[in-house]
C-alpha cells in the first residue's frame, strides 16, 4: 500500500547499529514487541524500522554484544519556540484520525518541579543532630483518624482506643494500579514487597485476583465509579478501602480501559465480560456533594462493620484546600491527593497536560487549612504524583503529608524505562502487558521493590537524623525544617515556607 | 425478631440485623436511616416505614422488602439477594449493580441501573412498574432493566436520554415507542419470542408482589434495546 507522505510522523528515536559488533544472534529482534528489528536475509545484516520504535531499551539491555544504541533522532520538524515538535505531530496524528489524543505516564511539561526548588535543614552546633546507624529512630506511621482525647480507666490505665487505622513501617505506599493496567506480575512483586516491608500497596479500580487474596493485610482496595470486581471478598481481602474520586494524571474525567485488553483473568477480576470496555464514569454518580460522599465512605464502613479505615483520592485541583476540608468532615479516615505529575496507563493528552495543580502546592494548601480549621486530626493525608526520592518524601511530609504514594517510581524499580507507551499494552519490559508478563519475574521485582524501600528509608532516616529528629511525626507539618530557593513571595506564602537565607 | 427502629441510628440497627439469631427480620417505625443492610448475607428483613439512602448496598444475599418508598441508591453495588419496594425509589437505584434482583411497584428516580454490569451466570435485574426518570440505564454494561409504564400520571414511560453510554445488557421497555429518541450505539426492535422467554418470568415475579394482571402484561408489545457495541468509545482516540 503507498504511504500517503502526510501520514509519515518523523520517529522520535533513531536506532544506531554498530555493525563491527552486530553478530547478527537477532535477539534484539525477539525481545522487542514493536517489531522494530528485522533480519535482512538477503544483505545478511539486522535492519531497523525506527517508525515503530518507543525507545524502551529493551534491546538495548538485552544485546549481548553491546551493539545498539537508542538516540534522539536529528531530523526533526522544523521547530520554533512556538510550534514545537510535538505541537506539528498532534496535529498530523489528529487531522489523519479525528481522534482525541491519548498519552500514558506523568504530565512530562516544563512546570516547576516545587521539590526540585526546596532545600532540607541540618543541626549545627546549637542541636546535636542524631545518627541513625547508632540511635534508634522511628519511621513508623500510623494512618487514621487522631483520638481527640486520651482517656484512663480507675487504675489509671489508659485505655487503647485507637480509632482504626493503617501501620506502616516507613511513610511511602505503593499507589493506585489496576491489574489490566500493569500485570499479573508487577501486581504480585507490589503486593509481596509490600507484605514483606510491612507497608501497603493498592490494587486500583479493576478489582482483585483472587490469588492475591492472601495479601490482605497489605492491600489497599479502590472502590471507583465504575465499581469494578467489589464485591464482598473484595472489601474482606483489605486492610483499608479507597474511594477513587480522581487522579492526579486526569482530574474530572473518567477511566477507560479498552475491551481488548479485557481479556482472560482481567475480565474475572473486573467481573466484566471480555472483551467488553471497562468505563469508569468521570463522576460517581450518586455523589455530587460532600453529604453524598459522606454516604458512600458510611456505606463502606457499614458494609465492612467499621474494621477498616477509609481513604477518599482525589487529584489536587485548583480548590484542593475546600474540598480537602469538605472530605475531613465526611469521616473519611484517610485524605489522598493525587498531583499534576501523578502517572497513568492513559489519559487524554490534553487533560494530563494541562488539568490539575503541582502536588506541593495543593499539600501545602490543604494542610494549612485543615489546621485553620481543626481538622487536621480528623484525617492523615497521603500524597503521590509525583514522587521520586527519599528527598521528596522528606519534603512531602515536612510540608504536612502523612505518608507518600510513589507508582512510576515503583515500576521503574521493576525495570520501567519511561518509553511512555503503556497504553499500547506492548511494554517490553512485562509491566503494563498482559503477553509478555513473563519477562518480570515477581520474585526478582519484589526484592527490587524491597530493596528501593530499604534505601529510601534509610536516607529518610539520615536526614531526619541530620535535622536532630528521630522520629517522622516529628517532622509532619514541620516546614521551619524547609527553605525555597528561587520562588516568589507568593509561591513561599503558598507553600508556607521562608525562602533559602532567612 | 421484630425491631422497633425508632431513635436507632444506621450502625445499630446493622448491628441488631447482624447478630440477630433468626433468619428473618421486621424492622417497624424504619424513619430514614441509611444503609440499612448493606453487604447483608442470607436474612430477610420486610421494612415498615421508608428507609434512608443506600438501602441494601453491597447485598450479599438478603432478602427486602419495603412496605413503602425507598430513597437513593437503592441496592447500590448489590452482588446477590433481592429488594421488593411497594412503592417508589429515588436516584440511581441498582447503580453497579452485578447480581440479585430489585423490584419497583411504582417509579424509579434518575438514572436506574446506572453502570449496571454482568458476569457470566450473574446477571443483574430491575423492574419498575411505573416509569422512570432520565438517564435509564446510563452506561448499562449487563444486566436486564425492565420498565412497565404502569404509571397512571400520563407521563412517558421514561424521561430523556435513556441508554447514554450503554455497552451491554438489555433495555426491556413496555408498548412499542417510536418517539423515544436512543443514542445512535444503541438498536431498538419488538420483543420477539426469544426476548419475552428471557424476560417474561421477571414480569411474572413482578405481578406476584404487586398483584398486577400477568396475563394483560405478557400480550403486550415491548420494544428492546441493546447496545451495538461493546466498545462505544473505540474510534474516539488515537495514540500519542
Amino acid at each position: 500500500m503507498k504511504q500517503n507522505p502526510l501520514d509519515y510522523i518523523i520517529p522520535e528515536s533513531e536506532v544506531v547499529r554498530n555493525i563491527t559488533r552486530c553478530v547478527n544472534c537477532r535477539i534484539c529482534e525477539k525481545q522487542c514487541p514493536n517489531e522494530v528489528h528485522k533480519f535482512n536475509e538477503k544483505l545478511n545484516c539486522m535492519t531497523a524500522d525506527e517508525s515503530l520504535c518507543v525507545n524502551c531499551q529493551r534491546c538495548v539491555a538485552t544485546c549481548p554484544a553491546h551493539a545498539l544504541k537508542i538516540q534522539k533522532n536529528e531530523c526533526a520538524f522544523r521547530e520554533n519556540h512556538n510550534w514545537k515538535s510535538d505541537n506539528i505531530k498532534e496535529i498530523y496524528k489528529q487531522a489523519r484520525t479525528g481522534g482525541v489524543l491519548l498519552s500514558s505516564m506523568g504530565n512530562p511539561n516544563k512546570f516547576p518541579v516545587y521539590f526540585d526548588r526546596i532545600l532540607i535543614n541540618a543541626s549545627q552546633v546549637t542541636n546535636p543532630s542524631v545518627d541513625p546507624l547508632r540511635e534508634p529512630m522511628e519511621t513508623r506511621v500510623f494512618l487514621g483518624k487522631k483520638p481527640g482525647e486520651i482517656r484512663r480507666d480507675p487504675d489509671g490505665n489508659i485505655i487503647p482506643e485507637l480509632p482504626v487505622h493503617l501501620e506502616l513501617s516507613m511513610p511511602v505506599m505503593f499507589s493506585a494500579m489496576s491489574y489490566g493496567s500493569i500485570s499479573y506480575n508487577a501486581h504480585k512483586s507490589l503486593a509481596a514487597a509490600a507484605k514483606e516491608l510491612g507497608i501497603f500497596y493498592n490494587t486500583g479500580e479493576g478489582g482483585l485476583h483472587e490469588d492475591f487474596y492472601c495479601y490482605a493485610d497489605n492491600t489497599v482496595v479502590q472502590v471507583a465509579s465504575g465499581r469494578f470486581g467489589v464485591h464482598e471478598k473484595y472489601l474482606d481481602s483489605a486492610a483499608a478501602i479507597e474511594i477513587k474520586m480522581g487522579q492526579g494524571a486526569k482530574p474530572g474525567i473518567g477511566g477507560h480501559l479498552p475491551g481488548t485488553k479485557i481479556i482472560g483473568d482481567v475480565s474475572a477480576t473486573r467481573m466484566i465480560p471480555e472483551g467488553s470496555d471497562a468505563i469508569s464514569p468521570a463522576p460517581h454518580h450518586d455523589i455530587y456533594s460532600i453529604e453524598d460522599l459522606r454516604q458512600l465512605v458510611y456505606s463502606l464502613k457499614e458494609a465492612t462493620q467499621y474494621k477498616k479505615p477509609i481513604i477518599v483520592k482525589v487529584a489536587a485541583v485548583h480548590n484542593i484546600a475546600a474540598i480537602a476540608a469538605g472530605i475531613a468532615r465526611s469521616g473519611a479516615d484517610i485524605i489522598a491527593i493525587d498531583g499534576f505529575r501523578g502517572g497513568t496507563g492513559a489519559a487524554p493528552t490534553r487533560i494530563r497536560d494541562n488539568v490539575g495543580i503541582p502536588i506541593e502546592l495543593a499539600l501545602a494548601a490543604v494542610d494549612t487549612r485543615l489546621r485553620e480549621e481543626g481538622t487536621r486530626n480528623n484525617v492523615s493525608l497521603i500524597v503521590g504524583g509525583s514522587i521520586r526520592s527519599a528527598a521528596d518524601v522528606v519534603k512531602a511530609i515536612a510540608l504536612g503529608a502523612d505518608a507518600c504514594y510513589i507508582a512510576t517510581a515503583a515500576l521503574i524499580a521493576l525495570g520501567c524505562h519511561l518509553c511512555r507507551t503503556c497504553g499500547s499494552g506492548k511494554c517490553s519490559w512485562g509491566i503494563a502487558t498482559a503477553d509478555l508478563v513473563k519477562r518480570l519475574d515477581p520474585e526478582e521485582g519484589a526484592r527490587r521493590l524491597v530493596n528501593l524501600m530499604r534505601a529510601w528509608k534509610h536516607e529518610i532516616k539520615e536526614m531526619m537524623g541530620g535535622m536532630g529528629i528521630n522520629s517522622i511525626e516529628a517532622l509532619c507539618g514541620n516546614r521551619l525544617m524547609l527553605r525555597g530557593v528561587n520562588l516568589t513571595e507568593k509561591e513561599l506564602e503558598i507553600l508556607g515556607i521562608y525562602h533559602a537565607g532567612e | 425478631m421484630i425491631i422497633n427502629s425508632q431513635g436507632l441510628d444506621p450502625r445499630e440497627i446493622n448491628e441488631l440485623i447482624r447478630t440477630a439469631k433468626e433468619k428473618s427480620i421486621v424492622l417497624n417505625n424504619c424513619l430514614g436511616q441509611r444503609f440499612i443492610g448493606s453487604g447483608l448475607g442470607k436474612k430477610e428483613i420486610s421494612i415498615n416505614g421508608i428507609p434512608g439512602n443506600a438501602l441494601g448496598a453491597y447485598l450479599n444475599g438478603a432478602s427486602i422488602t419495603v412496605n413503602g418508598n425507598a430513597q437513593d441508591a437503592v441496592g447500590d453495588t448489590m452482588d446477590s439477594g433481592e429488594i421488593v419496594i411497594h412503592g417508589s425509589a429515588g436516584d440511581a437505584a441498582g447503580y453497579s449493580m452485578r447480581g440479585g434482583e430489585i423490584y419497583i411497584k411504582n417509579n424509579a428516580g434518575y438514572r436506574a441501573g446506572v453502570h449496571m454490569k454482568e458476569y457470566k451466570q450473574k446477571k443483574p435485574v430491575i423492574v419498575i412498574g411505573g416509569r422512570a426518570g432520565s438517564f435509564l440505564g446510563e452506561y448499562q454494561a449487563g444486566g436486564i432493566i425492565i420498565v412497565l409504564g404502569l404509571n397512571s400520571d400520563g407521563r412517558p414511560i421514561v424521561s430523556n436520554f435513556p441508554c447514554t453510554g450503554m455497552h451491554g445488557g438489555k433495555m426491556i421497555l413496555r408498548g412499542e415507542l417510536p418517539s423515544i429518541h436512543f443514542p445512535h450505539q444503541t438498536t431498538s426492535h419488538t420483543a420477539d419470542e426469544n426476548d419475552f422467554a428471557q424476560f417474561a418470568p421477571f414480569i411474572k415475579k413482578y405481578c406476584n408482589y404487586f398483584g398486577a394482571d400477568y396475563e394483560k402484561l405478557i400480550n403486550d408489545k415491548y420494544t428492546v434495546i441493546t447496545p451495538d457495541s461493546k466498545n462505544p468509545y473505540k474510534q474516539m482516540y488515537v495514540s500519542n
